[in-house]
């Protein structure tokens, strides 16, 4: 109860919490114990844990802080990789285009279908979010020049004026972790800006806020675009991390990852997307080295954790702690 | 043209064949403290969410300072100095009483399209949020969660949202509803001092308090202005002793 009503409570005065500064500080020695085992394995698996926690971050930004369920965030991460991709076809390499291009494309992906999905709320907009997710997935399988349903291999990592600067797995390594430190950070400052306080009130009561004069609908859709943008940056990092694009990166099922990730970590909590996506995607490396049907077990994982830890994995932590400071 | 803050002209809405609004015509002069009674279903919140703009009507005319409102969306109306309570107390839940206020005066003051700094260190709009909360009596519950105040902190945490947003007209739809006699008492002298500083339109059934406040009272009933006048001339008026007051006054 007490758990609960901290983490739903309105956001104090902005501090670190020291769970958060653990979180990156392990993230950064990661590389370095890497050297000791399995490098590049343990790098690749890692950077895309980061990856995805960007993802995860944008559908934390979307869900748990606008009460906008967005299904079809996986479009946005596509069309930042596809970006990179075709650019990559047509000789272009450099990420000073490509990664403000990957973020125009979503941002206007996002603009344009939020215009249309943000007239509608709930189950709806569930729906319709979908809906979009699948038809950039289609459209993506159709682009028979860049691969089709097949997709399509990188001639190369993206480069920064030319320079190889993500020629090394720990180059981009690091590249992918300073990107989540700064998503993270641009969330949490979005979250407790003038901004964020109508966007979190327009999921509380959009009534009261459209009486005391907020056009709601104009932030949630500076909300969307936001989300998109990150989408799109976890897109232009993964094609980078792959060397390789297809449509699969979009699908619904990648979409629905994405909010099993949050609800794992903690909806609402922002670090608890990061904690998610790595939690999801680690135990998917590991229970999938023991068993084909590793779903079984994350499955019932899961129902767990949404039954009795309604806070996520972060939430969990928070209740432990404060039980044992009360003794 | 009258000086009128609010005009209500000739308003009409019905749902389907049941007509709920038959030709209202209202008049809120400045400072003015207008109240409209009437019996349940007389249509009196329905014209309430005409005048904030959450209803359209079918036909009439409502103007706000002399500016034709009829087509605005609620966010503009509120931008034009329209603030309102609700029957059905509105507040946002998990927000702390300070928050929920501070967030009204974020809305008249500047643009909230501000995306990096905290808006919780803002000063000007927390001091102006305890301003108001003082105002109603709320602020030693400042930094409580608005889901855990009680019903009568909550409608007076909805007064001084709408204080904060310095209104030019205030409705107020039944904010006794639900209250105890000692809440309710403090919410009647709550309006009594801000009397005076903005014209209101109070829906109400409470008919003390009512009666203690109101500079016009409007009788409603089936849709139609019954009776218009001064409390005492509506109190003697024998037509709404019969449709409505009879019992209740004795």
């Amino acid at each position: 109860m007490t758990s609960l009503a901290a983490a739903k409570s309105a956001p104090r005065a902005v501090r670190f919490n020291a769970a958060v500064v653990l979180m990156f500080a392990v993230l950064a020695l990661v590389p370095l114990a890497a050297a000791f085992g399995p490098e590049s394995y343990v790098l690749g698996l890692v950077t895309r844990v980061m990856v995805f926690a960007i993802a995860a971050l944008a559908v934390d930004l979307l869900c748990g802080f606008g009460g906008l369920v967005t299904f079809g965030h996986a479009a946005f991460v596509g069309l930042g990789a596809y970006t990179v991709a075709i650019a990559g076809a047509h000789g272009v390499t450099d990420m000073t285009i490509t990664l403000p291009l990957a973020l125009a494309v979503s941002a206007a992906f996002a603009y344009v279908t939020g215009t249309i999905c943000l007239r509608t709320s709930g189950v709806y907009f569930i729906m319709i979010t979908l809906a979009f997710g699948q038809m950039a997935y289609f459209i993506a399988g159709s682009l028979a020049p860049y691969g089709g349903d097949d997709g399509i291999t990188l001639p190369a990592r993206s480069t920064l004026f030319g320079f190889a600067v993500f020629g090394s797995d720990r180059a981009l390594y690091y590249a992918t972790l300073g990107f989540l430190l700064a998503s993270y950070l641009l969330c949490r400052a979005v979250v407790y800006s003038r901004f964020g306080r109508v966007f979190r009130g327009a999921r509380e009561n959009s009534t009261r806020m459209a009486t005391i004069g907020f056009d709601v609908f104009r932030f949630q859709r500076v909300g969307y675009v936001i989300a998109g943008c990150l989408g799109g940056l976890a897109g232009f990092l993964l094609a980078n991390a792959t060397e390789f694009v297809s449509p699969a990166y979009m699908s619904w099922q990648r979409s629905g990852e994405l909010i099993i990730m949050v609800l794992f970590g903690g909806l609402g909590t922002l670090h608890g997307a990061i904690v998610g996506a790595a939690s999801y995607l680690l135990l998917e490396e590991g229970l999938a080295g023991l068993t084909e049907n590793w779903k079984l077990v994350f499955g019932p994982m899961l129902v767990l954790i949404v039954l009795f830890a309604r806070g996520g994995l972060v939430g969990l932590a928070a209740s432990i702690k404060a039980r044992f400071s009360r003794e | 043209m009258s000086d009128a803050v609010l005009l209500v002209e000739n308003l009409r809405k019905s749902f389907g064949g049941l007509v709920v609004t038959d030709g209202v015509t209202l008049e809120i002069g400045p400072g003015e403290l207008h109240a409209v009674i009437g019996p349940n279903g007389a249509g009196k919140t329905t014209l309430i969410h005409q005048i904030s703009g959450t209803l359209s009507p079918d036909d009439g005319r409502i103007l706000l300072n002399g500016t034709d409102i009829m087509l605005l969306p609620p966010h503009e109306r509120a931008r034009l100095g329209l603030a309102r309570s609700f029957q059905i107390t509105s507040v946002l839940p998990r927000f702390s009483a300070l928050e929920n206020v501070a967030l009204a005066v974020q809305a008249r003051s500047g643009s909230s399209f501000r995306f990096l700094r905290p808006a919780a260190t803002e000063a000007a709009l927390n001091d102006e949020a305890m301003a108001a909360l003082a105002e109603v009596g709320l602020d030693h519950r400042a930094g409580v969660v608005a889901a855990h105040l009680s019903h009568g902190e909550k409608r007076a945490l909805e007064l001084a949202i709408a204080l904060a947003l310095e209104p030019k007209l205030l409705l107020l739809d039944e904010p006794m509803a639900g209250t105890g006699p000692e809440e309710s008492e403090r919410i009647v002298a709550v309006l009594k001092k801000l009397k005076g500083r903005f014209a209101m339109l109070l829906v109400e059934h409470d008919m003390n308090a009512v009666f203690a406040l109101a500079d016009r009272i409007s009788v409603l009933t089936y849709g139609r202005v019954l009776a218009s006048g001064a409390p005492n001339e509506v109190r003697n008026d024998p037509a709404v002793m019969q449709a409505y007051l009879g019992e209740e006054l004795e």
